[in-house]
């Protein structure tokens, strides 16, 4: 094995790894830069994945499947935020609920669907390299988005203080509705990627946490989508570390590969650590807007 | 004359009922306002001015009532609706967003451009056309977290004007203003009212309804108890219509025998938050029964000043003394146990109530045993005892007439005026030897004013020592028995309240006459 040919193989599953944490970090930053924050994206990805399978199955249309994936998303989102913008529930609290409803929901419906508790048959898939190009130019297109269109000014100024913009005749409901839905969305064309594009079929739990690290990248990355890029790309190589690391150790070296498997939880924990500090989340993010709380 | 009145209405409320559970905030207003004129809204803390008000902004929607504009029916749903008739509000606590800019801030919601650009060049130049029309200067590009509270205020203004508002409201613009920003203010009010622009002005500070505005409309409890022509009254009715009573606007001073020094500082120096020189050389002392006033223009020590004595910041050189004991470098938990016998140390009412004097989500009651929570009668085995807690709450709520009077209402929930009584009730049960009290009464009242006062008077009878911030030159001069004022991070000077007139403290403040070094007395 040549060095370079090792280097090629480290870069492309970084980005392979990156692309669904990119994907679902950007859907967290909209979501979080309105005020809600979506800790389902985790069950968010799950639904996509699934979808996207049960699109693909049944039309043989991995295209039509990426749909199916990113209305599954949506429609995850759209109960979160029925939940916590209508409902003032506690946001956590319903993402958590969305997170075990997602997890109950797909394997019943594996069961259900293909008679299996394990996994789907194998479905046509998209090239990987479709997703991880939108995932390089999306953050970007986002950031013109966000920062540069009157929209964006209007949701970031519903992140920070909702009765602000409320007074200023924005509807801020409307605003936070459409993005929590936008998020899911994302974080279901993430989960899309992971069952339509990195495998061929839809496996039990098989966002096995990738959204919560999107969570990390979203602070990791400040709030902002190129932010999120970037974190994305670090755990992404964090986690091609896992694969890489062993096979160019010396030879001798021992070393537990639970310890790779462990590495990106590793860093993400000493990321977050280091720039926890320094973060500024959006002023409102998680709170509920009551337009009769006097202040 | 009497049908061109009729038609010289702009703004008609009628009957407007706005419940809030029990209880009713709005009960059957009337409210007229003519085009062109300065319309006063005077009343008691609570009296509801803020919810009528978002009731014609579309903030609230009421129970029932109706609004007309220019005679016919409008409905009023939300705030965009109110500003597409030309209704603009500046809230009591400003609606502005720190981390954007005056320019976002501004033209939020009527951004210039398409849907796919923002045009950033036009707001800016909007933006700054508007306000050198009228002469409101702010720094387009500047983020609002960097401005000051004057500033902050005409880019409330500036966003009224930049929606072409032609009814202005303003719900106490004035309470957070500096005696020179006040009248920046009103200097604005008057080239607006001259474009034929009408505006509601909301205010406690009855010399300035005097001086501004044409009529007067007085809400109690509620109600709308009476519209007065300016000409034709005065403070002293404009008060008795608000609280219901004749209003004593210079208290009683009562001569109270002075005793021990209870509090002594010798040449304080800190810093503020920016890590500059706040104070520098300050040296004083209080003695038992006396009030001690600081005066001075905002920003020149006194909010450094009253948390470098309770221990919320410390001091980089210099000494404090509570009773001969050096308290310096003690923590602000520790200042308020401080126990000589029985004597406690040091109360503090901080000057904003909503960052320092109360968790607004917790009920009146806890609000009240803030800092004393682990104490006999509140708590026993480690547990907090609710019924000695709910007790103890009932009596504040009626010794100091808190209201509403319900002890479980989260502190968020009462007018400005009554969370302030909560603060005050709960600092000067205490029973501490020295007392910090910073603008006990801004957004208060005349009624509240007139309470708050007596309450910060008998203290000093009951032989307390107090050391009074106040930014209200009246209310300086009306309790104090010395005055000092603060110029620069440094005492100007200590004059007795006998011997200091207002222009003389007013160039003292200005920093116009000479630094003398202050005298120990
Ligand atoms: N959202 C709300 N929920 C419950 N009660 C409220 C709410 N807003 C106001 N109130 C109550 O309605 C009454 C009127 O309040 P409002 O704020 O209109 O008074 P105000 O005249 O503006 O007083 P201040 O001079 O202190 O600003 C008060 O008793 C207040 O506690
Ligand atoms: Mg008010």
């Amino acid at each position: 094995m040549n060095i370079l040919s090792v280097g090629r193989d480290f870069i492309a599953t970084t980005f392979r790894l990156s692309t669904p944490i990119i994907f679902a970090a950007l859907g967290g930053v909209i979501s979080e830069r309105s005020g809600v924050v979506n800790i389902g994206l985790e069950g968010m990805m799950l639904l996509g994945a699934f979808g996207a399978t049960v699109g693909t199955y049944y039309t043989h249309n991995p295209f039509i499947g990426l749909l199916t994936g990113a209305l599954a998303g949506g429609l995850a989102a759209a109960l979160h935020a029925l939940l916590s913008i209508h409902f003032k529930a506690d946001q956590i609290v319903s993402g958590v609920a969305i997170n075990m409803l997602a997890l109950g929901a797909t394997n019943y419906l594996l069961l259900l669907l293909f008679q299996t508790a394990g996994n789907s048959p194998a479905v046509l898939t998209i090239p990987w390299k479709i997703f991880a190009a939108s995932a390089l130019i999306l953050p970007f297109v986002l950031h013109y988005f966000l920062y540069r269109t009157p929209v964006g000014l209007r949701i970031r100024a519903v992140g920070e203080h909702p009765k602000a913009a409320d007074t200023a005749g924005i509807n801020v409901f409307f605003v936070r509705y459409c993005c929590v839905i936008i998020s899911g969305i994302l974080a279901g064309i993430g989960g899309a990627y992971l069952s339509i594009s990195l495998l061929n079929r839809f496996t039990r739990d098989m966002s096995a946490g990738t959204g919560f690290i999107a969570l990390a990248a979203v602070i990791f990355g400040k709030w902002t989508p190129i932010g999120a890029l970037g974190a994305g790309l670090f755990f992404g190589l964090a986690y091609a570390l896992q694969f890489i690391l062993p096979g160019i150790l010396p030879h001798g070296m021992k070393i537990p590969p639970e310890f790779f498997n462990s590495l990106p939880y590793l860093l993400t924990m000493i990321v977050l650590v280091g720039a926890i500090g320094k973060a500024i989340p959006p002023a409102s993010d998680g709170i509920p807007y009551d337009p009769k709380e006097s202040r | 004359m009497g049908s061109d009145k009729q038609q010289s209405i702009l703004v008609e409320l009628k009957n407007i009922t706005k419940r809030f559970g029990a209880l009713t905030a709005n009960d059957r207003v009337n409210l007229s306002i003519e085009k062109g004129e300065i319309h006063a809204l005077v009343g008691e803390n609570g009296a509801g001015k803020t919810t009528l008000m978002n009731v014609l902004y579309g903030l609230y929607q009421p129970d029932f009532g109706k609004i007309y504009l220019n005679g016919t029916e409008v409905r009023i749903t939300n705030p965009k609706t109110a500003i597409s008739l030309g209704i603009g509000m500046v809230h009591q606590h400003f609606m502005l967003i720190p981390p954007l800019t005056v320019a976002e801030n501004i033209v939020l919601g009527e951004e210039p451009g398409n849907f796919l650009a923002f045009n950033r060049s036009k707001a800016i130049s909007e933006v700054q056309k508007i306000s050198e029309k009228h002469g409101l200067n702010v720094d387009p590009t500047a983020l609002v977290s960097t401005l000051s509270v004057g500033s902050e205020q005409r880019v409330e203004i500036l966003k009224l004007l930049y929606r072409s508002a032609s009814i202005l409201i303003f719900d106490e613009p004035t309470a957070v203003l500096t005696p020179q920003e006040t009248k920046d203010l009103f200097r604005i009010f008057n080239s607006l009212k001259k474009e034929g622009k009408t505006i509601v002005f909301i205010s406690h500070k009855l010399k300035e309804v005097m001086e501004i505005s044409d009529r007067i409309t007085v809400m109690r409890q509620g109600k709308a108890v009476g519209v007065l022509q300016k000409e034709k009254t005065n403070e002293a009715e404009i008060a008795r219509l608000m609280v219901g009573r004749d209003v004593l606007f210079v208290p009683d001073q009562e001569v109270v025998p002075k005793g021990d020094i209870v509090l002594e500082v010798q040449n304080l120096q800190a810093v503020n938050d920016r890590g500059l020189p706040a104070l520098q050389e300050v040296s004083f002392s209080v003695k038992s029964g006396e009030i001690l006033g600081i005066a001075g223009v905002a920003g020149n020590g006194q909010t450094e000043l009253a948390e470098v004595l309770t221990g919320l910041r410390s001091a980089q050189n210099g000494r404090i003394f509570l009773k001969g004991q050096d308290v310096t470098h003690d923590s602000p938990g520790e200042k308020i146990k401080l126990g000589i016998a029985h004597v406690l140390g040091i109360a503090h009412v901080p000057e904003d109530r909503h960052k320092r004097g109360l968790i607004l989500d917790f009920p009146v009651s806890y609000n009240l045993i803030l800092g004393s929570q682990g104490k006999d009668p509140f708590s026993r085995n480690l547990l907090l005892d609710s019924q000695a807690i709910q007790k103890f709450a009932k009596e504040k709520i009626a010794e100091f007439d808190i209201r509403p009077g319900d002890e479980n209402l989260p502190a968020r929930y009462l007018s400005g005026g009554n969370q302030q009584k909560v603060v005050i009730a709960r600092e000067f049960s205490r029973d501490p030897s020295f007392l910090v009290i910073s603008q006990p009464t801004r957004g208060v009242d005349v009624g509240g004013i007139e309470f708050i006062h007596h309450q910060i008077l008998s203290m000093k009878k009951r032989g307390k020592a107090i050391l009074l911030i106040s930014l209200e030159l009246d209310e300086i001069l009306n309790l104090s028995d010395r005055i000092a004022v603060l110029y620069n991070g440094k005492i100007v000077k200590i004059l007795n309240r006998t011997a200091a007139t207002e222009e003389e403290l007013g160039l003292l403040m200005a920093g116009i006459l000479e630094y003398s070094s202050p005298k120990k007395s």
